[in-house]
């Protein structure tokens, strides 16, 4: 395993870099970074020249990616367009996109692996293709549809919860946001572990559990379930990452401050250093939660080997 | 919304594992092997199933497919889609852009059925004319994205190689990027107001998932041994991954390209959404949900029928890759 972990970290650098690299270049040429130093108004050219100066963007990009990237391994993630430190948005927004996003975790397993259970073991009767369906319309229903369509219901002609979300963004108003971002994954999980479960409940290990004279608990839950979750873990494991990334629709629609909130408002205002800082932790979240599936794949099929 | 991926989960790798699973491990569960008779008599020599039953899997599959309710439903109302995105003056006659504000978040009347927008804008007409952009962004992005894809990713897998590995972590690098992270970023500066910018981004950030595929896809198709054969003949490289490897590669992509062709739709409305996919004198779902959606609660009608119209396109999409995915790969049964 040892080894396998190193090379693996290796292969993550040049994957971190190239990404970085990439968002780096489209934010640097797409757009001019210092225009949305002045505010509203336009930069003077004295004055562009002299930020620019100032921020070394006269030099070639590659050496203004290096500078960057040096200064973001000591813990420097640059200002913002309004002088806050960029660590501290991070400070402020990244905990309230990770309870968002547990929450939505927690959707997925408690939802979507129950119905999946349930579907897999009914294989092919009217409960398993109209649940079926019903996972296609949520995968075919774009989330930010979803999120205005149950804040409308839940939030305006109900009034169940409040339609956007304080700036505390405790765990009790995130639970239909939480839902809102998980429903596409919710599906998926849905359908994957029906599939997983339905091929692995025709396997020799099951019939012989069951000709063992195992109570039919038993066999679903210690037997069955617990080698049909291997690839729904996985599933969910990587779905960290897209969750994170993902969250900007959701958090606008239910106005949460979170990262994809500062992001948001980061392109808005042209803040170059909020956007790149943003993203490379973002890019960050997705590599090591990929790498923690991969290892937690190994952890839980024991026919895995590393070498 | 998350990148376009396989509906069936179950085709699903973890990011950079390709030296857990096989590279072409992904692809025996995603794909058909080869052409050829099928059926159930597919343990029987070829010559004695050869009798009647010698489909091909084009044929094969199609003959599946036209017996498919979901795909009679989805393919109509595909049909239906194309039609009013060619010539909606057919159902709707009116202008979309003709707007009065006196009519601002009026309830349905007469010759208005759905009712007007916070513009006072008709909704139904609006409703009706935005198909066009959904299906030209949908049509050309998934076609710039399966052309890129399975070009690059085919040779990459039959040549291997230098090339082959460069590639891969080029995809690697791609899919890092949150989709729609990366969308906001490259077309927040973007002014025009043409389908273009959007589709060109969705290209370029779509290709890797149908390149790996193809990859794939093709690695498992090189292993045959009708390629051996071709190869001890002399036919040239390029003879054997036109003629023997293509045919029989190309499946797998078919079927993603045709699930991602319904999610590149719902990615063109979340951008629009947002504010950074098309702009406002071109005429988007997208773009009246985004516009509706703070008088939702005074005009919920200007929000829904948009939603709707949307959530059944995509649907349709969805729908068919999923059917030709069934007729396709029969394991997956």
């Amino acid at each position: 395993m040892g080894p396998y972990v190193v090379r693996r970290l290796l292969q993550m650098v040049p994957v971190f870099a190239g990404a970085t690299l990439l968002i780096f270049l489209m934010v640097n040429v797409m757009g001019d970074p210092v225009a949305g130093l002045c505010g509203e108004r336009q930069c003077d050219p004295a004055t562009a020249a002299r930020l620019k100066q100032e921020f070394g963007l006269d030099q070639p990009v590659w050496q203004q990616y290096l500078t960057y990237m040096g200064n973001v391994f000591t813990g420097d993630f640059g200002t913002a367009f309004n002088g806050q430190k960029v660590t501290e948005l991070m400070a402020t927004s990244f905990p309230v996109t990770l309870r968002l996003t547990i929450v939505a975790i927690l959707f997925e397993i408690a939802i979507g692996v129950t119905l999946g259970v349930a579907m897999g073991l009914r294989r092919g009767r009217p409960v398993d293709t109209g649940v079926l369906l019903v996972t296609l319309v949520v995968i075919s229903v774009p989330t930010f549809v979803t999120g205005l369509l149950l804040q409308l219901l839940l939030g305006v002609e109900w009034g169940w919860i409040k339609p956007s979300v304080s700036w505390q963004a405790g765990f009790d108003e995130l639970i239909v946001p939480g839902l809102v971002l998980a429903s596409v994954s919710l599906a998926y999980v849905t359908r994957l572990t029906r599939t997983s479960i339905a091929e692995n409940a025709r396997a020799d290990y099951v019939r012989t559990a069951v000709a063992k004279g195992l109570p039919r608990h038993r066999v679903i839950v210690r037997h069955l379930l617990r080698n049909s979750l291997i690839p729904v873990v996985t599933f969910i494991g990587a779905d960290v990452g897209f969750l994170m990334g993902g969250a900007i629709v959701t958090e606008r629609i239910f106005n949460i401050h979170g990262v994809g909130y500062q992001l948001y408002q980061g392109i808005l205002r042209q803040s170059t250093q909020t956007v790149v800082g943003f993203v490379t932790v973002l890019v960050l979240v997705f590599l090591v939660a990929n790498l923690l599936v991969d290892l937690l794949y190994a952890v839980l099929d024991p026919r895995i080997r590393y070498a | 919304m998350p990148e376009p991926q396989p509906l069936e989960p179950s085709s699903y790798v973890p990011g950079g594992t390709a030296e857990l699973v096989p590279a072409d491990a992904e692809i025996l569960r995603t794909g058909p092997g080869g052409r050829g008779p099928r059926g159930p008599d597919t343990t029987a020599a070829p010559s004695v199933a050869a009798e009647e039953r010698v489909r091909s899997l084009w044929s094969d599959a199609w003959h599946d497919l036209r017996r498919n309710p979901v795909f009679l439903v989805s393919a109509l109302v595909i049909l239906f889609l194309v039609l009013i995105a060619l010539w909606p003056q057919l159902i709707a006659p009116g202008n979309p852009l003709d707007c009065d504000l006196a009519k601002a978040q009026q309830g349905p009347g007469p010759g208005h059925p759905f009712g007007f927008n916070g513009q006072g804008c008709d909704v139904y007409t609006r409703t009706v004319h935005g198909a066009r952009t959904s299906v030209t962004v949908g049509v050309c992005a998934t076609l710039g994205v399966a052309v890129l894809g399975s070009v690059l990713g085919g040779l990459a897998g039959f040549f291997g190689g230098v090339g082959d590995a460069i590639l891969s972590r080029v995809t690697d690098v791609f899919f890092a990027i949150p989709v729609v992270l990366g969308g906001l970023v490259l077309l927040s500066v973007v002014t025009s107001s043409t389908v273009w910018p959007v589709i060109g981004f969705m290209v370029l950030l779509g290709w890797p998932q149908i390149s790996r595929i193809a990859r794939g896809s093709v690695i498992t198709a090189r292993q045959n041994d009708y390629v051996q054969a071709a190869r001890a003949l002399g036919a040239s490289p390029m003879r054997i991954l036109l003629r023997h490897i293509a045919p029989n590669a190309i499946a797998p992509v078919i079927v993603v390209a045709t699930i991602a062709l319904g999610t590149y739709i719902a990615l063109e409305a979340t951008l629009s959404y947002l504010g950074v996919g098309l702009k406002p004198p071109s005429v988007s779902w997208g773009i009246d949900i985004s516009a509706a959606s703070p008088y939702i609660r005074n005009a919920p009608h200007a929000l829904l029928w948009p939603s709707g119209a949307l959530a059944v396109t995509v649907l349709a999409f969805i729908m068919l890759g999923d059917a030709v995915r069934d007729a396709l790969d029969p394991r997956l049964r």
